[in-house]
């Protein structure tokens, strides 16, 4: 093919559930492989987080949405000549695929490279893909497609209940379910067509296995297999919602090797060139076989494969699609051998989902053929029971192995009342009610029948459950039993519980026992051939390494871990980065992290990957053996952070801030005698241990006020009381107030703006700085605001207070290194609320919008030979905005409302002239709209309807209807503007804003209740719900609304500027 | 603090009986040549075995491997670390009726399988078939130290030692090949299979070709005047061993090109052909024994994923055959072609069993030549 000049690669957009972190991975493979062949590159991003929107990795970024207008707009600026779909998953795989069918790529002869658009589309539409499967005799489920209710139902009898429901175009399950009967069929159906235009009745397949298949076929018709991977869950669980092994453990070589030609007899028949990914179902009694689905791009599937096998499938896939042959391109790991062969695993990896759904209020906990998890983490060991508890500790959730059992609080009750709810019902529990029901009895051939898992799953877990019990009961550490049990995965600490003592003395009587773990490598070929690659992990299931030390030249970064609500791929962003400046001073990087989904753990990142646990243990054993420099606990978020005392202790060197002073900040009341210290203010603020303390103190400053507990398993659950009856129910409900589990409680001040301090220190002073300011008041937890720079409403005053405090507390903190300190702004007088000595959240978005790497700067601090100069940035001449994403559509019953708790799974940043240009982009990028049919509106309370009385003159300016709840209508009406009154939804009377919503006639809701006038937040629930659920764009705090009203008023998206990273900055 | 509360109330009734893992557990020792021992749990039958230590890197079909004869004399360490976990399948899956390889070497026994078609532990069938078997951590280590050393002899022994086994020196496909004749299925075109220790696979293979199937014995002359059938064309399978030791089959092949007859050689049988045809062969420092080989199809940019079992190779081709498929990640010679005639053979497994299927096209692509 003729010479490509400039190809355009379409990313992914914010992380939300279903989509995550790997699309970071892919894209930056991808133009990592582009850039080598000298081939200008132009990535379409609005992720500012991410590592491949970095001007080392694209020649021109666009922080501006994925969708067909604004991709059009670039193509035609840009000119490339060619364009990758499949690295920036469902997103731009929707995006190409709209672009191609209004004839875009044509008309600029943009050629998509890879897989042709025909096989795109093919395996898209469900039904017709089925046909073309069924013409190569590849069998599917029985099923056929619907457009209508009707259609559904009378599928559905045909094939007859149950029957599996999926929805087209759609990811991450999204809209899918498993119906019983016609009355959960019609909730599921109509729920689909709501965002997809079909919907798939199927075969429902009870307990089948489920194995997928990576797949990587060239132009010249080879084709491989490099991953093969078999979920523990049944069917039924979405594979991203599955404990994940790979290889496969229960298949036979005929199994094996029938689905890898049917995977691979598809793939060819599709013509794909670059990679797929193929879902089958297994009869576990007869071996027949369904294929689920193919995804013809990569997917989570495939970042895993990657992880797992060591093998670059986004880089390959990325080279042929370029045109080169398999047999053209080496092997990237051992760099002697050919990119054209299937890996050989001499260890089992298992990736166990991260959740967190106990922050959302009234959520539904079940798991099931749709995505929930916001991450995900990848154990590896040489037994299952290794890989698998290495697994579950990497959840970074505090659970110390298979058999912890704290997420089943004793409000549960007895252990039957447990295991009923918990064994059958799969939630993110079930995985330790498993080893409760084993405790318990429960033969492991019951718990099969019950949950569809493989007994031989359940027979490692019984064997760990086993030998902790002869531990219990025999309380023998001898070396033989200490070494059989650290081989199944069994962590000191949990060894010391089962005998009284402590992880460090375990540890202790280890070593000295010489019972320490074996460093191998992951090498693609099983120690077939040499192999140079710096991919390692630990296992006690070896008496050698395949490494040496690094040494003194070794500095060790902790990565992020999993992706969760609150710590997601900003902190990967840090950690590359620190990765890369590291090489300015000739220091030999060593990363741990066990994410899966991160580009940190890339093959080609860091001089040395442990893919390991941070817990303390693993990272101590890392230390003792590398003996590196020091270690670096501040990029990667809170995790690595609190590791600092206790490495500290253990005699780890910490780089940067000293552990005393982190914890001088991280401990509550350190920190607020040292604000005095200082005379900074602070909210007032006390700790109890019972209600009556808590009370006293709240009618002292005054109601309302934030009370958050000091333990709460996952998620710490703060909370706004209004009122005493409120700190009541509080207090009981969460039981959470106790001696031993104390509370906090601080005065909460409400319409006071919330503004950020990012920084970076040497030797107590500040070396950069910037302040950035939220949107929406205090209340909306930092990472679920709307965040400008530069600050568009700070006074001179405030901001110098603002500066003073941050170089105070660097100074009396001796901070070297990143912080953040948030700060509330009350007239002209500035409140700390807290401070993290680490990068925070914010630091990509900083870094990107003002030129100045923060990152670099910290490493600077840190090797420079001397003081380091101030950095400062001229005056932006422009405005950014990051916005939050939401994945509110895909939890159930979650209520989309912003609160003191972060909600967000991830973010976009979007630059403009002025904040109304940025911000619409950024909300566009989120997946909202201008509208163009009709605009709901719902105002709590009297000062809330008078507020946007401004803005909802303007919007009744669009010519579009407005619809408003009947005391907002009339509100509205007496101000001459009009609009259709709607019943709300639990008034069942007509015109109601539920049909309203159902049949398409509002694209855009404002819902804006007070947080404390609890009958109305809850009145309001249901539509707030609905609009979620209905994906009409929602807005429920009063300055975002009127914010996004001056957007589409002032602006039209016509002329709006299509400027590169670089025409900014 | 808070996971530091010894144990949860819940965990109430507990099973009284709790074993640690490796209670009555029997230890042995694999010694090598060059004196390296690695201490390893027994999971087979405890008795003593030599032969040469071979790794294999295949991540499935281990009761394929063990009943595939071309192991005969070799004790086989498996690199994928967890092995047993579906069990043993009744013998007609298998590849011959009983286990070939001398000795086994694991990381991770496991003795409880799961698989419907199970009918015992692996642990049980090496018991029932005296093979010994050793649970060693660290055959990633063992592995390196045959990749950097060569295949090298060694032994699994319990109490009482035994001398190292050398099975190059012997003929052991004399050991493994069929007794007498056999014939099965009546297709348009007779083959006749020299049978070196075939797998079972290569007759299922053929069978499913309609072909009427005559397999004889390594040493069978084919040309004497007192056989009995004709044949239209000559398959010589895969089997143990140096190739030079079986003179009588060469000589066989030697009369079949004189006689233009079509011959495709799997494996050993390639080797053979190449031998026959005055080529030679020369044994690897390690062998190749996974199913993760690329072979290129030579002059071409077509790759074949490929399952292969051997330890001697062919070096110089013979007079008028060029190379057919080459290696794509050490450039060995993978398969020979007659520059005129249907002589063909290749180095892999077409039959597969264990592994990729992707090759079954060379058993069409012979049969079209034989059926002309
Ligand atoms: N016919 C079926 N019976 C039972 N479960 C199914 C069936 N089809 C799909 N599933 C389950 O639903 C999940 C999601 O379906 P899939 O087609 O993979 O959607 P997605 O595009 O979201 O990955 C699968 O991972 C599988 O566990
Ligand atoms: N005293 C307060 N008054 C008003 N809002 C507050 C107060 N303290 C915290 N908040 C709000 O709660 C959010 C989370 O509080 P923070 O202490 O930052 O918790 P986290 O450690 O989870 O970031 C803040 O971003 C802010 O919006
Ligand atoms: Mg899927
Ligand atoms: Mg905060």
């Amino acid at each position: 093919m003729d010479k490509l000049r400039k190809v355009l690669v379409l990313g992914a957009g914010a992380l939300k559930i279903g989509q995550s972190g790997e699309f970071d991975y892919s894209g930056s493979q991808a133009l990592k492989a582009l850039r080598e062949e000298g081939i200008a590159t132009v990535l379409v991003n609005p992720n500012i987080a991410t590592i491949q929107t970095s001007k080392l990795l694209a020649d021109e970024v666009y922080f501006l949405p994925v969708t067909a207008f604004f991709v059009e707009k670039i193509i035609a600026k840009e000119r490339p000549d060619g364009i990758l779909l499949s690295f920036g998953g469902q997103t731009a795989l929707n995006c190409g695929i709209e672009l191609f069918q209004k004839g875009v790529l044509e008309h600029h002869n943009v050629r998509v490279l890879g897989t042709p658009i025909s096989a795109i589309l093919l395996t898209e539409d469900r039904q017709a893909f089925a046909e073309h499967l069924h013409s190569i005799d590849i069998p599917t489920p029985h099923s056929s497609s619907a457009e209508t209710l009707e259609e559904a139902l009378s599928i559905a009898n045909r094939i007859s209940f149950p029957v599996m429901i999926r929805a087209g175009f759609a990811l991450g399950g999204q809209g899918s379910g498993i119906a019983k009967d016609a009355g959960e069929l019609e909730r599921i159906v109509n729920g689909a067509l709501a965002f997809a235009p079909q919907v798939l009745i199927e075969q429902y397949l009870h307990h089948y296995k489920e194995v997928e298949y990576e797949v990587v076929r060239d132009c010249y018709d080879n084709c491989i297999t490099v991953c093969n991977m078999e979920n523990m869950d049944p069917l039924g669980i979405h594979t991203g919602e599955s404990i994940v092994i790979a290889p496969s453990q229960t298949l036979t070589n005929s199994e094996y090797h029938m689905l890898r030609s049917a995977s691979i007899s598809i793939v060819k028949s599709l013509g794909i060139v670059g990679e797929c990914n193929v879902q089958f179902a297994l009869d576990p009694r007869t071996s027949a076989y369904y294929v689920i689905e193919v995804n013809a791009r990569l997917s989570r599937s495939s970042a895993l494969a990657s992880k797992a096998t060591g093998y670059p499938l986004a880089y390959v896939a990325a080279k042929l699609a370029l045109g080169y042959g398999l047999t053209e391109l080496t092997n990237r790991v051992t760099g002697v051998t050919q990119a054209c062969f299937e890996p050989s695993l001499d260890y089992v990896v298992v990736k166990i989902p991260r959740w967190d759904l106990s922050k959302f209020k009234g959520v539904d906990e079940t798991i099931g053929t749709g995505m929930k998890s916001v991450g995900e983490v990848m154990g590896i060991g040489r037994t299952f029971e290794e890989a698998y508890q290495k697994a579950i500790r990497m959840l970074d959730l505090d659970f110390e192995g298979a058999t912890s059992d704290k997420v089943f609080s004793s409000a549960d009750s007895t252990i039957d009342d447990i295991l009923t709810k918990y064994l059958y019902i799969p939630t993110p529990r079930r995985m330790f009610a498993l080893a409760l029901a084993m405790c318990n009895g429960i033969s492991v051939s019951e718990i099969a029948a019950i949950t569809g898992i493989d007994p031989w799953f359940l027979e490692r877990i019984q064997h760990i459950v086993d030998i902790e019990q002869a531990l219990r009961i025999s309380q023998d550490l001898s070396a033989v039993r200490l070494l059989e049990m650290k081989q199944l995965g069994i962590s000191d600490k949990r060894i010391g519980e089962l005998v009284g003592k402590t992880g460090l003395e375990i540890r202790a009587l280890r070593k000295q026992l010489g019972i320490t773990p074996s460093i191998f490598q992951i090498d693609t070929l099983a120690a077939e051939y040499p192999s140079e690659t710096n991919y390692l992990y630990m296992t006690y299931n070896g008496q050698h390494h395949d490494a040496a030390p690094l040494g003194d030249e070794g500095i060790i970064v902790l990565g992020s871990g999993p992706y969760r609500i609150g710590s997601s791929v900003e902190f990967d962003w840090t950690s590359v980065s620190t990765v890369e400046a590291l090489k300015k001073y000739g220091k030999r990087s060593i990363v741990i992290n066990c994410n899966p989904e991160t580009v940190s753990t890339d093959y080609d990142i860091s001089d040395r990957l442990y893919f390991e646990e941070l817990t303390f243990e693993r990272i101590a054993d890392i230390c003792e053996f590398e003996s590196p420099y020091g270690v670096i606990v501040s990029v990667g978020g809170q995790t690595p952070n609190n590791r600092a005392r206790a490495l500290h202790n253990y005699g780890v060197r910490i780089l940067g801030t000293s552990a005393a002073h982190i914890d001088q900040a991280e401990d509550r009341s350190k920190f607020s005698r040292l604000l005095d210290s200082l005379d900074i203010r602070q909210p007032a603020w006390d700790t109890f241990i019972d209600l009556d303390g808590l009370t006293r103190f709240a009618e002292r400053v005054g109601f309302p006020v934030l009370v958050r507990p000091s333990y709460v398993l996952s998620g710490n659950a703060m909370n706004v009381c209004y009122t005493r009856e409120e700190l009541e129910q509080y207090a009981q409900a969460a039981a959470a107030v106790s001696a031993e589990h104390p509370v906090t409680v601080s005065k909460f001040f409400q319409k006071v703006k919330e503004i950020e301090l990012d920084a970076v220190a040497q030797h107590g002073q500040i070396k950069a700085f910037v302040i950035s300011e939220h949107i929406e008041n205090a209340g909306v937890h930092s990472g679920d605001a709307t965040i400008v720079l530069p600050p568009q409403t700070l006074n001179a005053e405030t901001m110098c207070k603002i500066e003073q405090a941050g170089r105070a507390i660097a100074r009396a903190l001796e901070i070297t290194g990143p912080f953040n300190i948030q700060f509330l702004a009350k007239d002209n007088q500035v409140y700390v609320i807290e401070a993290n000595l680490r990068a925070s959240r914010t630091f990509p978005f900083i870094s990107k919008v003002t030129g100045i790497n923060f990152i670099e700067t910290f490493v600077d601090a840190l090797f420079a030979r001397n003081e380091i100069a101030p950095v400062s940035f001229p005056p932006l001449t422009f405005t950014a905005v990051k916005a939050p994403q939401f994945s509110f559509s895909r939890l159930t019953g979650a209520d989309p409302i912003l609160r003191v708790e972060m909600a967000s799974t991830g973010e976009v940043a979007c630059f403009g002239d002025d904040l109304e240009e940025a911000y619409l982009k950024a909300i566009i990028a989120t997946g909202g709209h201008v509208p163009a049919k009709g605009i709901f509106i719902s105002l709590g309370g009297e000062d809330k309807k008078v507020r946007f009385l401004e803005s909802a003159r303007l919007l009744s300016s669009l010519g579009i209807p407005l619809y408003a709840t009947e005391k907002t209508c009339a509100f509205l009406r007496a101000h001459d503007i009009a609009a259709t009154m709607l019943y709300k939804i639990h008034e069942h009377k007509s015109p109601n804003i539920l049909t309203y919503f159902s049949e398409n006639k509002v694209d855009l809701a404002i819902n804006i209740v007070d947080n404390h006038v609890k009958k109305e937040l809850d009145d309001d629930y249901l539509v707030r719900r609905y609009a979620v659920d209905h994906n009409i764009p929602l807005f429920t705090k009063i300055k975002q609304a009127r914010l996004f009203t001056r957007a589409i008023v002032t602006k039209d998206l016509a002329t709006i500027h299509i400027k590169s990273w670089n025409e900014y900055v | 603090m808070h996971n530091c509360v010894p144990e949860n109330a819940l965990l109430v009734q507990h099973r009284q009986t709790p074993l640690w893992g490796k209670e009555q557990s029997i230890y042995g020792k694999l010694i090598l040549e060059d004196g390296t021992t690695f201490d390893g749990l027994s999971c087979g039958y405890t008795g003593p075995t030599a032969g040469e230590v071979v790794f294999s890197t295949g991540m499935v079909g281990y009761p394929e491997s063990l009943t595939d004869s071309s192991y005969t004399g070799q004790i086989l360490a498996m690199t994928y670390p967890i092995i047993g976990n579906y069990g043993v399948p009744a013998s007609s899956y298998w590849e011959d009726d009983h286990i070939h390889i001398a000795g086994l070497i694991v990381s991770n026994y496991i003795d409880l399988p799961s698989h419907a078609q199970s009918t015992m532990s692996l642990g049980t069938w090496l018991q029932q078939e005296k093979i010994p078997a050793l649970e060693i951590k660290d055959t990633r280590l063992l592995a390196r130290h045959i990749r950097e050393h060569g295949t090298m002899l060694g032994k699994i022994v319990f109490d009482d030692d035994i001398p190292f086994y050398d099975p190059d020196g012997d003929n052991l496909v004399a050991r493994v090949s069929v007794r007498q004749v056999l014939q099965e299925g009546d297709g348009d075109t007779t083959i006749v299979l020299l049978d070196c220790g075939a797998k079972r696979n290569i007759a299922r293979s053929l069978l499913a070709r309609n072909v009427r199937l005559i397999t004889v014995p390594w040493d069978f002359d084919l040309f004497a005047p007192d056989v009995n059938f004709t044949f239209d064309s000559i398959v010589v399978s895969n089997g143990p061993g140096n190739p030079k030791m079986v003179g009588q089959t060469i000589r066989t092949i030697q009369k079949a090109i004189d006689q233009r007859i079509p011959i495709l050689g799997i494996c050993l049988g390639h080797q053979l052909l190449a031998l026959a045809a005055g080529g030679d062969t020369y044994k690897l420092k390690y062998g190749h024994r996974s199913q993760n080989q690329p072979c290129i199809l030579n002059g071409t940019k077509r790759c074949s994923i490929t399952t292969q079992n051997h330890g001697f190779a062919v070096g110089k081709l013979p007079p008028d055959f060029t190379p057919w498929f080459v290696n794509a990640n050490d450039g060995s010679n993978e398969g020979i072609q007659h520059i005129e005639y249907p002589f063909l053979s290749v180095q892999f497994h077409p039959e597969a069993m264990p592994g990729p299927m992707d090759t079954a096209w060379i058993f069409d692509y012979f049969l079209e030549k034989v059926r002309g």
